[in-house]
């Protein structure tokens, strides 16, 4: 190939800046000392690679945080550092490092601490990293690669559980075939725009899409819409969320949802802004089916979380209602709404890890039997937590509602927005459900008492959700900067 | 005081008295006294804010007053408060009855009395925050955030059924009030803000109109509640403690005819004038149908809760009648109302706590031990049946020369439910008052004790007080009753005018 100037202005023989994705590299460079180290010292590291993991990620966080504003294009155009990949690469290390910081006590319970664990939850979080800066369709493969091999092998961490390896597998499987979706869909992309960079797809794209064009953004639609578990490719998410490890189920509700998310709205927004209404509605289509399968199907759940994992359908279909906006006020609710998700999710997960009674990990909605008698913190933290998954005001979880409907409805998205509202009375239900056993019901026996770093996740959620509406203006504000980046 | 006004510390008070009951530590008697007396305490300080707040306002003004703004979503939806002519009283309802409630429940509620009360008081700011919330998002958050302790209370404390009513309650009325966030998002698309004051002055398409004010009425009316809706009230009320069905029927249910006078009729005039025979249709049957279904009732608190909805029906009619007549009359049947049915469920728990037991038909000649408590339960039961000398005959009367001016029949058809009310009210006093007191369980009960006298007689006195003084509350929705009809109804203010019945 001969030496030529990019539409960035860099050739491309020079070194590309390095700077823009220090957070991955140190990170990346990081997480290989750790795998010699453990390799190395074998099982006795476990505790040192397990903090020493979480100081890597802290410190990717701060390095994140502290990258300066505005806009860098690097390697060829393939890696994209802004303002939304600033928000939400923070939002997925936080989520990473309080994930593996309460996951570590229920390993030891289990017997199964190991040393891969926190390198493995590591490494997917780099790959979310990347796939978060994603701004070609190369660069967007590696990204969901390098996250979703990570996540097949901690699914099945539990290796002597049938239920684990089961949904290692099932994860394995089906996750393949939606990476062959994802990369099929690339292929056509390239095929009929020639090019592979998400910015020069949106010009050669200035005046309409061929039907090609469609049929592969149809494909990468289906893909994401699996790494996001947006019915209807939701098919993976009950099983894998209840067979794996507690902490792992944490880590796949969370972090990698703020990844593929992120990723989803770059792709439409970025490489694909002049055919807003050609993918509007499969995103539309995706997020009704989300929101009431996700409302339904869980209303006969027992395993808390299976419940969880229907939830979590559900969520992500109320965030894809503002990504069906496809405007800026779309992205800032995408943005807010996955922000208050994370908080919900992560206080739920942990008080789902703090439910231990004997020596035993509880899992089902029965066990929450009038906690409210023996443990009143606990089960305000459960109800508060819940109230807001609701979506009842003045709890968080209205507030992220409120910004995706606030911009489907200036999309004239109307009839969306009311199916929406609709789904949340639904799902209210069997959130109401679980408020209902911690308060009204008999109570069965005390939990043993939960870990510190559990009770810190607890509080601090619970509380996020309380004083939220008190003072939303600093993350509404930040994902409408965000969300300004991409336009 | 740094920068916040009375207004906000109505809203502050009662959250810092249920943050100090939280911190009280253990659950012995001695905790549950410290509850009980720090709940009544925060209620009567709050009480007493909310005179001053009426002590400085201008009832001759139908202007928002004791405003306060705050900053909170962005530059068009802030924290703003304040009150007018048609919000005040609610607060003043609100926070007269609450210390009612506390001294209700003194005895009755044994089991998590800290967790009560505090679910009472927050409820209590949640109230308040409805009636003063002058921006529709904030508006919004208050009204929703109600069903949370509202749940707690009928499903910890309820009977035997709780579940069921407290589940019922709580997805009925958030299925009603969801549309109406759409609709809230909506108005802010159009009019590019939330802030209550402007939204009143800003002129909606007719179009649209119609689609907001059936919005608006999907929450409000379930709120209400109107006939066919109405059927979540019976269940909640029977099974909520008597506390709780005193807030559901006094003031929880004012929030839909508030939401109608605030929102619906000033906001959307064209669609308010369209919908208006379909809101008659529904007031007259509401009025005459929970009137009979009320008279076979067996449950005591299932026929006050039909006849709520009955009266309910008396201020829909007289809202949308759109004269100042009905509207006047419409507003004073809730207060009236509220302290009339708040009243009934507290002579009902008076008996139940005895007896534990609301079955009519385990009572019968009561008046022959309880002489006292006879003459207090008659009182209530003329009122809520609106003879002329009690608060209950000024609503009644209002709103059906409101609704006459309308139509002949809509006023001739419910005036038939002001006979049928008087029928379910005095047969169900003849059922558990009179006649000869043979059930032998009933031989040892007791008349009202000096708590119990302190709860009704002060109800009573302002029922007989408004009853022949009602200026004391009518003047207060004088001025922005006037206000309304100018400016969003001038052509109705006109013809009725021309027509002589101003």
């Amino acid at each position: 190939m001969p030496v030529e100037i990019t539409a960035s202005g860099i050739p491309l023989y020079a070194l590309p800046a390095l700077w823009p994705a220090l957070p991955e590299i140190v990170i990346a460079i990081g997480v290989l000392a750790l795998v010699l180290y453990g390799a190395l010292r074998g099982e006795r590291s476990t505790g040192d690679v397990h903090y020493a993991a979480l100081a890597l990620l802290a410190l990717g966080f701060v390095l994140v945080v502290t990258s300066p504003a505005g806009t860098e294009v690097t390697f060829y155009g393939a890696f994209v550092a802004d303002g939304f990949a600033k928000l939400m690469k923070s939002l997925a290390l936080m989520a990473s490092i309080v994930v593996l910081a309460m996951g570590k006590e229920h390993f030891e319970k289990a017997g199964i601490a190991r040393f891969e664990y926190p390198i493995l939850i590591v490494l997917a979080t780099l790959g979310m990293m990347v796939m978060i800066s994603a701004n070609d369709l190369i660069a967007l493969y590696l990204g969901v690669e390098l996250q979703s091999l990570a996540a097949y092998v901690i699914a099945s961490f539990h290796r002597d559980d049938a239920r684990s390896t089961e949904a290692g597998l099932k994860y394995f499987v089906l996750g393949a075939l939606a990476s062959g979706m994802l990369l099929y869909g690339s292929s056509l992309v390239y095929g009929f725009t020639g090019t592979i960079s998400f910015p020069e797809i949106a010009m050669a794209l200035s005046d309409g899409a061929s039907p090609g064009v469609i049929f592969g953004l149809v494909f990468i639609a289906a893909g994401l819409a699996f790494k996001v578990s947006a019915a209807p490719f939701h098919m993976w998410t009950p099983d894998v969320y209840q067979g794996a490890p507690t902490p792992v189920t944490a880590f796949f509700a969370s972090a990698p949802k703020i990844a593929a998310m992120a990723l989803a709205v770059r792709v439409f927004v970025g490489a694909f802004p002049t055919i807003v209404e050609d993918w509007r509605q499969i995103i539309v289509f995706i997020a009704l089916v989300s929101m009431f399968l996700g409302a339904f199907a869980a209303i006969g759940q027992r395993d808390l979380k299976r419940l969880m994992a229907y939830s979590s359908i559900a969520n992500v279909g109320f965030a894809l209602v503002g990504l069906a906006a496809g405007t800026v006020e779309g992205v800032q609710g995408v943005i807010v709404y996955m922000a208050i998700y994370l908080f919900m999710t992560l206080g739920v997960f942990a008080c789902i890890l703090g439910m231990r009674r004997g020596g035993v990990a509880l899992e089902t909605i029965d066990d929450l039997a009038g906690v409210a008698r023996t443990h009143p913190g606990f089960a305000f933290a459960i109800a508060m937590l819940m109230f807001s998954l609701a979506g009842i005001p003045p709890l968080a979880g209205f507030f992220a509602k409120y910004y995706v409907f606030l911009a489907a409805v200036e999309a004239g998205l109307v009839t969306l927005a009311v199916l929406g509202v609709v789904s949340s009375v639904i799902g209210a239900y069997y959130y109401l459900r679980i408020v209902k056993i911690v308060y009204f019901d008999e109570p069965k026996g005390a939990y043993e008492p939960a870990p510190f770093t559990l009770r810190v996740v607890i509080t601090a959620s619970t509380a996020f959700m309380l004083i939220f509406w008190l003072a939303p203006a600093p993350l509404v504000s930040a994902a409408r900067s965000a969300a300004n980046s991409l336009f | 005081m740094f920068g916040f006004g009375i207004l906000f510390g109505l809203l502050v008070i009662p959250l810092i008295g249920a943050a100090f009951i939280l911190m009280l530590r253990g659950d012995d008697e001695a905790a549950r006294s410290n509850a009980r007396w720090a709940a009544l305490a925060t209620t009567a300080v709050t009480f007493l804010l909310s005179l001053v707040a009426w002590a400085r306002f201008d009832t001759s003004s139908a202007d928002f007053q004791l405003v306060e703004s705050h900053a909170w979503l962005g530059e068009t939806t802030l924290f703003s408060l304040g009150v007018d002519g048609f919000s005040l009283p609610f607060v003043l309802l609100t926070t007269f009855l609450m210390p009612f409630c506390i001294v209700a429940s003194w005895t009755s509620i044994q089991t998590r009395v800290k967790e009560y009360m505090v679910a009472f008081l927050v409820l209590e700011t949640l109230m308040i925050g409805v009636f003063v919330a002058l921006d529709l998002v904030l508006f919004y958050v208050f009204f929703e955030a109600g069903l949370i302790p509202m749940f707690l209370i009928i499903g910890v404390w309820g009977g035997k059924r709780r579940i069921y009513a407290s589940f019922k309650f709580f997805l009925y009325t958030l299925l009603g009030s969801v549309l109406m966030l759409i609709a809230v998002i909506a108005m802010y698309w159009d009019a590019g803000t939330t802030d209550i004051p402007s939204l009143l002055r800003h002129d909606f398409a007719p179009s649209l109109q119609t689609w907001l004010w059936l919005a608006f009425f999907a929450s409000f009316a379930v709120k209400m509640p109107m006939w066919p809706v109405h059927t979540w009230l019976p269940d909640a009320h029977v099974e909520a403690p008597t506390a709780g069905s005193v807030i559901l029927a006094a003031i929880l249910l004012k929030m839909g005819g508030y939401g109608f006078i605030r929102f619906s009729i000033p906001m959307f005039p064209d669609a308010s004038l369209y919908f208006a025979p379909l809101v008659f249709a529904l007031s007259v049957i509401a009025i005459v149908y929970t009137s009979l279904v009320a008279l076979v009732q067996e449950d005591m608190k299932k026929l006050i809760a039909y006849s709520s909805v009955a009266h309910m029906g008396f201020v829909t009619m007289g809202l949308f009648s759109l004269t100042p007549q009905g509207i006047e009359g419409a507003m004073f049947q809730m207060i009236s109302h509220g302290l009339i049915s708040g009243a009934l469920f507290l002579c009902v728990g008076v008996i139940y706590d005895r007896m534990h037991t609301r079955e009519i038909k385990a009572y019968g000649g009561l008046v022959n031990r309880m002489p006292l408590y006879g003459v207090a339960f008659l009182l209530f039961t003329m009122a809520n049946v609106g003879l002329p000398g009690t608060s209950g005959f000024v609503g009644e009367f209002l709103t059906l020369l409101g609704a006459f001016q309308v139509s002949f029949w809509v006023a001739f058809v419910a005036t038939t439910g002001v006979v049928l009310s008087a029928a379910y009210a005095l047969w169900l006093y003849w059922r558990v008052m009179n006649g000869p007191l043979v059930k032998p369980e009933l031989q040892a009960i007791k008349d009202l004790d000096s708590r119990e006298i302190a709860l009704l007689a002060p109800l009573g006195v302002l029922v007989i007080y408004f009853g022949v003084q009602p200026q004391a509350v009518l003047t207060a929705f004088a001025a922005p009753t006037q206000a309304l009809l100018a400016y969003a109804y001038p052509a109705v203010t006109a013809t009725a005018a021309l027509a002589g019945f101003q």
